[in-house]
């Protein structure tokens, strides 16, 4: 889901550039208010955690691969304006250290993962687990549901950006310029990866962690909520 | 033990693991993610090389492309594997410092 430096056209690039602009300006006010110094060390732990299970690619055998994202687990962990921080600084990491995603489309990128994911899939949580007993079934359902439709709303928007690309920019002849490939392919290919394995991945990751948390440190999760 | 010490411990054993992310991938012969193929790679798919890819593709250098630094990609698994470690825990240094300077500023008003 890392869309590299090329497949979106300049529009595209500024456009999300501008959008992510004031969301991380409103995360860092956000953060400001209620972060507290010991809460810094699980920023940063929630940063390192979407930064590494990142590197997990899994394979669609003769096929491609793909990943868990983890921001809806940090999501939960920390809030959503804090996830946003953190997978923020995961994909600047990945992007300009590792060339893992694009430079012109890091706007985009931190878009679908980092805004797009956590705030999805934290508000699933909160509605699907609401007055869920710690450690009930259901909380650990809700984690799951959160984590897979986060993971496949960021796929759909990544195919949305893809496929538009043809649409925007082409030469006279009808070359593509950036992404050749048009919403009718981008669309069933990104979704259906997504629906059918990936976003299972960041589901059940997101549900195994949240049991575990839950069971070893339940005042983790409550702080966060408060 | 406290809590965020068995988290950093969980960290850890990520980092250890991580070139699964890489074997694994490599033994079901799945090739890159979707939509993230260098430039050769969509010539092979498409006949040719869009301009605008091209042009955009070359803007950044990253110093350790796709985890895997030096000439490690000729030298087996085993060097590759122990790339992808050091990348992860290259990455993750990094990425503490990011945060831990995020929160100085943040947290000191």
């Amino acid at each position: 889901m890392h869309i590299p430096d090329g497949y979106l056209g300049p529009v595209t690039c500024g456009f999300f550039y501008a959008i992510m602009l004031p969301i991380e300006l409103a995360a860092s006010k956000m953060v400001k208010k209620t972060l507290k110094a010991k809460q810094v060390p699980i920023l940063a732990i929630g940063a390192a955690f979407s930064f590494v299970i990142m590197m997990f690619n899994l394979p669609i055998p003769g096929g491609s691969t793909g990943h868990a994202v983890g921001g809806v687990l940090v999501a939960i962990l920390l809030g959503p304006w804090a996830a946003c921080i953190a997978i923020t600084v995961a994909l600047v990491v990945q992007a300009l250290l590792f060339g893992d995603g694009g430079i012109t489309a890091l706007g985009a990128n931190c878009f679908n993962m980092a805004f797009i994911l956590p705030f999805t899939g934290y508000y699933i949580y909160r509605i699907a687990g609401y007055r869920a007993e710690t450690g009930s079934v259901r909380k650990i359902f809700a984690a799951g549901a959160a984590g897979y439709i986060g993971m496949n709303l960021a796929a759909l928007l990544t195919g949305i950006e893809f496929g538009l690309q043809p649409l925007l920019h082409h030469t006279a002849t009808g070359q593509a310029l950036y992404c050749p490939y048009g919403l009718n392919i981008t669309l069933p290919t990104m979704l259906g990866e997504h629906l059918l394995i990936f976003g299972w991945v960041e589901a059940i990751v997101t549900a195994l962690v949240i049991k575990y948390l839950l069971k070893i440190s339940p005042e983790l999760l409550e702080e966060a909520h408060r | 033990m406290k809590i965020t010490t068995k988290l950093w411990i969980g960290i850890v054993m990520l980092i250890v693991l991580s070139p699964l992310g890489l074997l694994l991938p490599k033994h079901f012969k799945a090739g890159v993610a979707w939509g993230e193929w260098s430039s050769d790679e969509l010539y092979k798919l498409i006949g040719y090389v869009p301009k605008g890819l091209e042009k955009l593709s070359s803007l950044w250098r990253a110093p350790i492309p796709e985890y895997v630094f030096g000439d490690c990609k000729e030298r087996g698994l085993a060097q590759l594997s122990l790339a992808y470690i050091v990348s992860a825990g290259l990455g993750i240094v990094v990425v503490i410092l990011l945060v831990w300077f995020i929160g100085r500023m943040l947290i000191k008003k």
